[in-house]
């Protein structure tokens, strides 16, 4: 050691293991347990998954554990389940998205309009669907990550906005499911389903599927999907790392947005009609998934894995107490406990580096 | 100290408001030196660095790496030409894990197809060259390039990013208050990388109020006040209560100091 000052001198007999970098022989299993959930975010929800699963296997019996309750299940949570993923990325950045509902619901009331009332080909009537959503998202992002305003602010602007935008312009006018059927048979594409044994599968429920691998993949996988977590974890270090935050924000947005407007196609689906007044609550169900799921509501934590647990966990519970016969008031006040534990395991798991 | 400078900036200015927190300051970096800079609070340092590294652009002056100008708006411009800068909050991502975090804004890809169309990492290239550029530094016995950053330590922390700075700064590397946070043994590793690093070429601008840390690594003092550079000495030919006392304005800087 050079140069050392005066005071350093006795250094040399010191300890010299300074910056090894594991301490894995002094963990108690509870230790471990938390440096397992740390590194494996989603499997809080999904163990809560399996025992719920299991336990109203046990209570109701095969009424509930059959292929076809189960799949069931999957065909409720789909909606949800896609509105998450667009909600999963905007909370992964540390933002929140109230108005994916109304970008849903928006979107899906173009679609609508523009066949039934304009004549346009339904494809292409589905692309302006898709766009009009798209768009919304990119406004929340531009406000955002250009003016800098606080997410919760401004979605729940936009969130009044887009609703009432979508009941202006649809003049609170329903399509009806049977006119759907007859000329534009395509926009309910997600709502037509396949049967294997007594199991059903939507279109809609693939689609989910398929959408949160494809997020899982990117966010893992990707540069982008790095820079979304670095982005909810510490904004200003990304930026001085070299990621551009605010270009990713708004892509993340603008992303969430057009997921959303997915959402509307496959919610003309699962409702076979368009109606404005359809998913009203999808906001708050898909940032109850989010949190179930073990995603952090402060940004750069959780995995997209966790919140289609996160939707499931509610789907079981519903199907499952409505089995039982309880009261449905039952069900929300589980998921409520449910909300706050998840929160209350995310606050110890992050304790992992004290 | 023999050669033409690497880095310079001449008669640099920068006004926020009413405040000059840049009042034509100048600025000379030799080749394979360690360059400590300082100041008292508010004598413009922090903005002098920030010049240098990107993260400001000055109203007015001139900067010159290698002889040729350079006009930097952002610090990935200054990262491109080789300035790496360890800010002291660190920028790291706690979550992100040792690996990502070294590569993050300058991330490999996977080369053919999967690389080109989907875009995926290649984590293994990623991972092997951040082991490999922590231990070249004779950094730390590393068990888990995995693992997430806010699970390290302050000085491993510090570490990680020294060694980021390191690994891709080709040219000069900035270190702003790198001892600051630290104990007294981090610390004391901290000044041993900073000589690796100069021994490997890379001269270094260190940013630093513990003037016998200065004292101790420093081949050249800059001393800023009042928004300039007033002198720059050498802590061999100065006492460390003379540095203090020019810096706080107490003392004149000795004759030809800049000459240094």
């Amino acid at each position: 050691m050079s140069g050392a000052q005066e005071f350093e001198k006795v250094l040399d007999q010191s300890d010299t293991s300074v910056a090894s970098f594991d301490h894995h022989s002094e963990r108690t299993w509870i230790q471990s347990a938390q440096h397992y959930l740390h590194g494996n975010p989603a499997a809080v929800p999904l163990i809560v998954l399996i025992l719920s699963i299991a336990g109203f296997g046990l209570i109701v019996g095969d009424k509930f554990f059959s292929a076809f309750s189960l799949t069931l299940i999957l065909q409720q949570v789909a909606i949800v389940g896609i509105v998450g993923a667009a909600q999963t990325l905007v909370i992964l950045t540390a933002g929140i998205d109230l108005s994916v509902g109304a970008i849903m619901v928006l979107s899906s009331v173009v679609m609508g309009k523009f066949v039934f009332h304009y004549g346009v080909p339904v494809p292409l009537a589905i692309l302006c669907g898709l766009a009009v959503g798209t768009l919304c998202g990119f406004i929340n992002g531009f406000l955002v990550a250009r003016i800098k305003l606080p997410p919760f602010i401004v979605t729940l602007g936009t969130w009044q906005i887009f609703l009432a935008a979508n009941f202006l312009y649809s003049a609170n006018e329903t399509v009806r499911a049977q006119d759907i059927e007859a000329t534009a048979p395509l926009l309910q594409f997600f709502g037509s389903n396949f049967r294997i044994g007594t199991a059903v599968f939507t279109f809609g429920v693939i689609a989910m599927v398929l959408l949160v691998a494809l997020l899982w993949y990117v966010l893992n996988h990707t540069a982008w999907g790095r820079h979304v977590y670095a982005i909810g974890d510490d904004p200003d270090a990304a930026e001085l790392s070299g990621v551009r935050t605010e270009r990713m924000l708004i892509s993340v947005y603008t992303l969430s947005g057009l997921i959303c407007a997915l959402a509307g196609w496959a919610l003309i689906g699962r409702i076979g009609s368009v109606s404005p007044t359809a998913g009203q609550f999808a906001n708050i169900e898909s940032i109850t998934a989010v949190v179930i799921g073990g995603i952090s509501l402060f940004g750069g934590r959780g995995s997209i894995m966790g919140m289609m647990f996160g939707a499931l966990i509610v789907g079981v519970f519903s199907l499952g107490l409505r089995l039982v016969g309880t009261d449905p008031q039952w069900t929300y006040l589980l998921i409520g406990v449910l909300i706050i534990a998840a929160v209350a395991i995310d606050q110890w798991i992050r304790k992992v580096s004290k | 100290m023999t050669g033409e400078p690497l880095l310079t900036a001449r008669g640099l200015v920068k006004r926020y408001g009413r405040v000059t927190a840049l009042d034509n300051a100048d600025f000379d970096l030799m080749p394979n030196e360690i360059l400590a800079v300082i100041g008292d609070n508010g004598a413009g340092k922090s903005t002098l660095i920030k010049a240098i590294s990107g993260a400001i652009t000055p109203d007015e002056g001139t900067i010159k790496l290698m002889g040729q100008d350079v006009r930097f708006t952002s610090p990935l411009e200054a990262r491109a030409a080789g300035i790496e800068t360890v800010y002291q909050n660190l920028a790291l991502s706690p979550a992100l894990s040792i690996a990502d975090n070294m590569f993050l804004g300058r991330e490999i890809r996977k080369k053919g197809p999967l690389g080109q169309w989907f875009r995926m990492l290649d984590r293994n290239a990623m991972r092997t060259v951040a082991r490999q550029k922590l231990s070249e530094l004779g950094l730390m016995t590393i068990q888990n390039i995995d693992q997430a950053v806010e699970t390290l330590s302050g000085g491993q922390r510090q570490g990680v990013a020294v060694a980021r700075a390191a690994a891709f700064g080709s040219r000069v590397v900035i270190l702003d208050e790198p001892t600051a946070a630290l104990g007294v043994k981090e610390s004391r590793r901290v000044l041993e990388l900073m000589l690796d690093v100069k021994r490997r070429g890379l001269p270094i601008v260190l940013i630093s109020h513990n003037m016998p840390h200065v004292f101790e690594v420093a081949d050249r003092i800059h001393i800023h006040r009042l928004g300039k550079r007033i002198a720059v000495v050498r802590p061999k030919e100065i006492s460390m209560s003379d540095a203090v006392a020019i810096m706080t304005g107490a003392m004149k800087p000795p004759e030809h100091s800049l000459a240094a």
